[in-house]
């Protein structure tokens, strides 16, 4: 029942932020004070989503491949989703590398 | 309506295998089958909904779970002002009913093709086309993964694939050396705050990471 109401107040949330400046009429510009972060909200949002999930192992700090294959697997696939932008790619790369170094350590 | 249509369909390399992944990581959280693929309707917006998964599995407190999600929509706030003057020309229905299916990519095919034109009817059918394909795509590509998702084994560590989509998005949002500063510090912080109670890491890396972008946006310029 709890997550039937998160999934509806986020829902909820989500179309009035999307509606916001287009339901008020008048005022058509975001103030600079708030423009400002706002152009930074992707980037950080992204790193602090990524950024724990590939570095920690069980709740720890951990760059070693044979323990922590992740944090290899997403620095080679930071480098193709740079070079390639295919997020079909980057996917498969990701997981294969992982998939090959749990299989060989 | 074909125009916008055109316009997202090379996008959609991005949204289907981001759709996939969605429906097979909630069909096995705590979400379920059901409710998870409700989600892509009610909420329509990959990133939070992933977002909202991952941190309702991890057993975050509900307003964290809320907060979170809301802040990873809040550069939706961006597009409605960059639209907001071409949707004032359109019938009221329209101006509040396509809003609900703004996306990224919607607001990027239309925002630069509102450029050349003037036509309110021709930029209302255009943004239609371009959000209502993706719209459908990500119904579609979702409810595959959900069907798929039933059968994947714990361990080909699928759950992996969520930071990699994440990934394929953070790569072109970082743009100028403050989106950077941006990134390191939200990532770095939301590491080093990974276990703070109520799942708040995320929020706090991403607080930190807005504040830090903001303060090398005032420094470098």
């Amino acid at each position: 029942m709890m997550n039937v109401a998160i999934v509806f107040i986020i829902g909820i949330g989500t179309y009035l932020i999307r509606l916001s400046f287009v339901a008020a009429v008048g005022r058509k510009t975001v103030p600079e004070w708030a423009m400002v972060p706002l152009q930074f909200v992707a980037p950080a949002v992204l790193a602090a989503l990524v950024a724990p999930a590939v570095l920690l192992q069980n709740g720890r700090f951990d760059l070693a491949p044979s323990t922590n294959p992740r944090a290899l697997a997403a620095l080679i696939a930071i480098l193709v989703a740079w070079k390639t932008k295919n997020t079909a790619l980057v996917i498969i790369v990701g997981m294969s590398i992982v998939w090959f170094l749990q299989a060989v350590t | 309506m074909l125009d916008g249509a055109q316009a997202v369909a090379p996008m959609m390399l991005g949204v289907i295998p981001f759709g996939l992944v969605f429906g097979i990581v909630a069909a096995g959280s705590a979400l379920g089958p059901l409710l998870g693929g409700a989600s892509s309707m009610i909420v329509f917006a990959g990133a939070a909904q992933l977002a909202m998964v991952d941190l309702i599995d991890a057993g975050a407190a509900t307003v964290v779970v809320i907060a979170t999600a809301l802040i990873i929509n809040a550069r939706h706030i961006m597009y409605s002002a960059a639209l907001a003057p071409h949707f004032q020309d359109f019938p009221t229905p329209a101006r509040f009913a396509l809003p609900y299916v703004m996306t990224d990519q919607a607001f990027a095919v239309s925002i630069v093709r509102y450029n050349d034109v003037d036509d309110p009817v021709y930029k209302q059918w255009y943004f239609t086309g371009a959000a209502v394909t993706l719209w459908i795509v990500w119904q579609l590509s979702t409810i595959t993964g959900i069907v798929v998702g039933a059968q994947v084994p714990d361990s080909w560590s699928l759950d992996f694939a969520i930071p990699l989509v994440f990934l394929v998005l953070l790569v072109p949002a970082v743009k100028s050396r403050p989106d950077l500063v941006a990134a390191v510090v939200g990532g770095g912080i939301a590491v080093a705050a990974a276990g703070a109670p109520y799942g708040l890491g995320l929020m706090i890396g991403a607080v930190c990471g807005i504040v830090a972008g903001v303060i090398a946006h005032r420094v470098i310029r």
